[in-house]
């Protein structure tokens, strides 16, 4: 077996020194009944070629996005990643390092940490950043249950805005199911209005309101912040496409108290969901509320600026269960390769990226919008927007796959119950004319 | 000092070590970084992209007005920038990573070409379903290869890591109280020795916290055991225990835990975080498991990445198959599907879309590699190693227990009394001669803990001259070389660093020089 270096004849030298006669010797603590004697019934080892072979032939059994024009988003976002960052992140000392617990030996990824945590920062327009959560959906989670936690349990109430994804809604509403949280939620909708401020009031912990949300509208978070602020409620504003946060005003401006969304979008593949990037910024004033690890400055006994895990003493391998989370591992590959591509952009860079997403989507907006039997619902979008169709949209996608188009998400997937005509469509920068010119083409066939 | 009574600041001198400062800054290859906020400015990008044609902007009153004020490098420059950085940090392809309860094992390479693969990594989670048939045939197959080896007839793939797993079980196990009416069930007992993170876990699922002291031999003292669930057996919800348990023991009375709690009514939450002691030898549900985490991180290979991402699927009972979470694949006649909308008794989805599909790919692919004999022979050599370390060091060293250890091996700081030198200062000194420390005051339940996990990735040779280094350590602290181990590290690309200060004065981002002591707390 390629991957074990010990040979039988070390086996047997240990067992020596160990001073037992056999390997079964040391599993002697396993009561007799649950030790196994024979294999489990699976295939025996493989070569490497074999597995690989293998392995490739299931990968051949998916349409990638990138083999087709592709116009998927709703929370995951198809972006060109530089060859650099996914070399980078591949170096051994940072894919094959642990939590960096002995910040002595653990510098390049703690120095890595701070600047994502200040890059993440400067985007949502917060003033601290943590180290990253597993995703969007689970930071929006965590946000909420933040905020019950800032209100001392006394306010019951979380409010979600009609626009937030379906599928962080119910992340959420699963994590305070348990916490005596109530959730008020109505139907998912497009709009960039939707009364929120209306269902604000004393009992109200927070708002959680999603911009872009996830019909593409933008939304003016001023009004809503400034409710939940005389209510003494706390603003989560959520994000799915961090390119978004380079061509709108940040949350952060807006009144925002913790800013929550998924990172996805630089540096990390779609990778069919996972492992995706949760961002969690907030403001000072809350920063010893906030769940995950945080990276923090300090000096070595040198005198040396350094960078260590700090606030521990929020976490559960201290405060077990008086943590403020229960969480352990962050997204730290993902959280580094968001830096790295964020670095490689640059303001300059991301600001184009930003510009180039947003024309995209107007350009394939404007296309669309001809074809017979297709209404564009939105007023506002940044790269993705909503359709009305003439037909149910989970029809149209399939015929459009059957044609090779992957063309956009019906909102019926990730909302049984929803409008079964929206269709949610986003054009990013991998997307050239002769995409727009082919979907626009097949959607008019499927809807004549 | 915090609370596990770790020293949290330097205290040794602030003396130079023999090498002088350089001009530079740089020790050899060991070069001084500057963050990208001191090299890079705003004008600055190491990404060509076209010009934008001018299109009119769609943003409504929303468009971004200000500069956000992130700098930029060139290519060349990040290179390296982050080639500089990886420089600093220690990593398992470079040396004897024995951090205990991490499971350090080599991460193949082919793992990582396999998930790169575009049908697995180019595939988005809400493409139409005939379109993603090979990532959900993976997913249907890694499914089966864990229920395989852990005997139990459900798994949910979802959990994003070890603690989002243990979530899900304790989610399904209050999910199947409330189902059968027994909502006045809400006392997890939970051993003192377990990881922070069970206890946190039953406080997010609304259960309280009975922690059940350790007995002598590191174990869960079974009748001390069950006179907790006899103080109340109505209330009690489950157990939620480790094993091979945080000390690196296997429970002996696993059997009688398991029966004693489902006498009482309650659930068995096996903690999976040790399963690589056990793959292809002990499967959980042979012992009465009801729900069990696997770290697909720690036992199946797939890199840690300096935290995370990790991945955690959660094996279920027939008791509490029903209430797992959505999404889940199942096999029609068409093909491959996936549930992703709730039923009435699964408790819901815990996170958008389908879990950690990376992980999945570089899991399944560890495990075909192996095989059922190279697993079950993974785990024979990880305990093997275990228990040769322990065996080598227990004249110099003081096991915390007696007996033989499964995975990883557990000391206690009796052997350091009185020499000055703390599990601290020993964990440093390692740092100096080329190891990463092992796990140090963890578990809680024993004094200056140094937990010991080698894993089956090393060599004997590999551990010969970890041992060699460790009893020459142990010599030098029973010698009086008090010096040594508080100055130490010396060697690393830091000195000891300050963790007191950071936690007091928080700077947990790059401010403007001009701004520092505006944003400090």
């Amino acid at each position: 077996m390629r991957y074990l270096p010990l040979t039988d004849a070390d086996r047997a030298a240990m067992l020596d020194v160990i001073g037992v006669p056999s390997i079964d010797d040391l599993f002697q603590d396993v009561p007799k009944s649950a030790r196994l004697s024979d294999l489990v019934d699976l295939p025996k080892h493989q070569s490497e070629q074999a597995v690989e072979r293998h392995m490739g032939k299931l990968s051949a059994k998916s349409v990638s996005a990138g083999s087709v024009p592709f116009f998927c988003g709703a929370g995951a976002y198809r972006h060109h990643i530089p060859a650099t960052v996914d070399h980078l992140i591949q170096r051994s000392e940072f894919l094959t390092a642990y939590t960096p617990y002995q910040p002595e030996v653990s510098q390049g990824t703690l120095m890595s940490l701070f600047e994502f945590q200040s890059q993440v920062a400067l985007l949502t327009g917060m003033d601290v950043a943590n180290a990253s959560m597993y995703d969007g959906s689970t930071a929006c989670a965590e946000a909420v249950v933040m905020a019950h936690r800032v209100a001392r349990g006394k306010k019951p109430k979380a409010v979600l805005a009609p626009g937030l994804h379906p599928h962080y809604a119910a992340a959420t509403q699963t994590l305070a199911s348990t916490l005596n949280i109530k959730i008020d939620e109505r139907e998912t909708r497009p709009g960039r209005d939707y009364n929120v401020v209306e269902h604000i009031d004393d009992d109200t912990a927070c708002v959680v309101v999603q911009s872009p949300n996830v019909f593409g509208e933008i939304i003016d978070l001023r009004p809503i912040a400034e409710k939940a602020h005389a209510h003494k409620a706390l603003l989560i504003a959520v994000f799915t496409e961090p390119v978004a946060l380079a061509a709108i005003t940040p949350p952060g401006e807006q009144g925002a108290d913790i800013v929550v969304g998924e990172g996805q979008g630089l540096g990390v593949g779609l990778n069919f969901g996972g492992p995706h990037v949760g961002l969690f910024a907030c403001t000072q004033k809350l920063v010893r509320q906030m769940p995950g690890r945080v990276c923090g400055e300090t000096i070595d006994a040198n005198g040396e600026r350094g960078f260590v895990l700090t606030l521990s003493t929020r976490e559960q391998h201290i405060r077990r269960e008086k943590a403020t989370s229960n969480i352990c591992t962050n997204s730290g590959l993902c959280a580094l390769a968001f830096t790295i591509h964020m670095t490689l952009l640059g303001e300059a860079g991301i600001t184009r990226l930003a510009a180039l997403n947003h024309e995209a989507a107007c350009d394939l907006a404007d296309r669309l919008e001809g074809i017979d039997g297709v209404e564009l619902v939105n007023e506002t979008f940044f790269n993705e927007f909503t359709l009305r169709l003439s037909k149910p949209a989970n029809d149209v996608v399939d015929a459009l796959a059957a044609k090779g188009i992957l063309g956009g998400v019906p909102l019926t997937r990730i909302q049984p119950d929803g409008d079964e005509s929206l269709l949610l469509v986003c054009a990013t920068e991998t997307n050239d004319v002769e995409d727009f010119a082919a979907f626009a083409a097949a959607l008019k066939e499927v809807l004549s | 000092m915090n609370n596990q009574g770790r020293p949290t600041a330097p205290d040794a001198a602030n003396t130079n070590t023999l090498a002088p400062k350089t001009h530079s800054g740089n020790q050899a290859l060991n070069q001084a970084v500057q963050l990208i906020f001191e090299v890079g400015d705003l004008a600055t990008t190491g990404i060509d992209l076209p010009q934008p044609k001018g299109t009119k902007s769609r943003l409504g009153d929303q468009a971004r007005k200000g500069p956000i004020g992130l700098p930029g490098l060139s290519e060349p420059e990040t290179m390296r920038h982050y080639v500089r950085l990886s420089q600093k940090n220690y990593a398992i392809d470079l040396g004897v990573y024995p951090l205990g309860s991490c499971t350090m094992k080599h991460n193949p390479r082919l793992n990582e070409k396999v998930a790169r693969m575009p049908g697995f990594a180019d595939v988005h989670p809400l493409q139409p379903i005939a379109t993603v048939q090979g990532a959900l045939e993976l997913m249907s197959e890694l499914s089966h290869w864990l229920m395989t080896l852990c005997n139990m007839p459900a798994v949910a793939l979802t959990p994003k890591a070890g603690a989002h797993g243990e979530l899900c079980g304790m989610m399904a196990i209050r999910a199947r109280l409330d189902a059968d009416g027994q909502t006045q069930r809400r006392r997890v007992l939970v051993p003192e020795s377990a990881h922070g993170t069970n206890p946190a876990t039953a406080v997010q699922c609304g259960f309280t916290v009975d922690e059940i002291p350790a007995s002598g031999d590191g174990r869960v003292n079974l009748d001390a055991l069950k006179a907790r669930i006899d103080s109340n057996p109505d209330d009690v919800a489950g157990i939620m225990l480790t094993n091979p348990n945080t000390c690196g023991l296997f429970e002996r009375d696993i059997i009688e835990i398991a029966d004693a709690i489902h006498a009482a009514g309650g659930y068995f939450y096996c903690d999976g975080a040790n399963f690589n002691a056990l793959v292809g030898r002990v499967r959980p549900g042979d012992l009465g498991v009801d729900a069990m985490h696997i770290n697909l991180h720690k036992t199946f290979s797939t890199p840690h990445g300096g935290g995370g991402p990790g991945s955690g699927p959660t094996v279920l009972s027939d008791a509490l198959k029903d209430y797992a979470p959505v999404p889940y694949v199942v096999q029609t006649k068409e093909g491959y599907d996936l549930v992703e909308n709730a039923d009435d008794k699964s408790f819901g989805r815990m996170c958008a879309f389908h879990g950690q599909m990376g992980m999945y790919s570089r899991a399944l692919t560890y495990m075909m590699s192996h095989g059922s004999d190279g697993l079950r022979q993974a785990t024979e050599d990880a305990v093997l190693n275990a228990n040769y370390v322990q065996a080598s060091l227990s004249d110099v060293m003081t096991p915390a227990f007696g007996g033989v250890c499964m995975h990883e091996a557990l000391f206690d700081d009796r052997f350091l009394k009185d020499t000055g030198v703390d599990t601290l200062d020993f964990a440093k000194a390692m740092i100096d001669e080329g190891y990463h420390p092992m796990t140090m005051y963890f578990p809680l339940v024993v004094h200056g803990a140094m937990l010991i996990e080698p894993t089956e990735s090393e060599s004997k040779q590999e551990l010969d001259r970890f041992i060699g280094s460790m009893r020459h350590l142990a010599e030098k602290a029973k010698a009086g070389n008090v010096e040594m181990f508080k100055q130490a590290p010396v060697y690393a690309p830091m000195r000891r660093l300050d963790e007191t200060q950071a936690a007091r004065k928080p700077v947990l981002r790059w401010v403007e020089p001009e701004e520092v002591g505006v944003a400090a707390e």
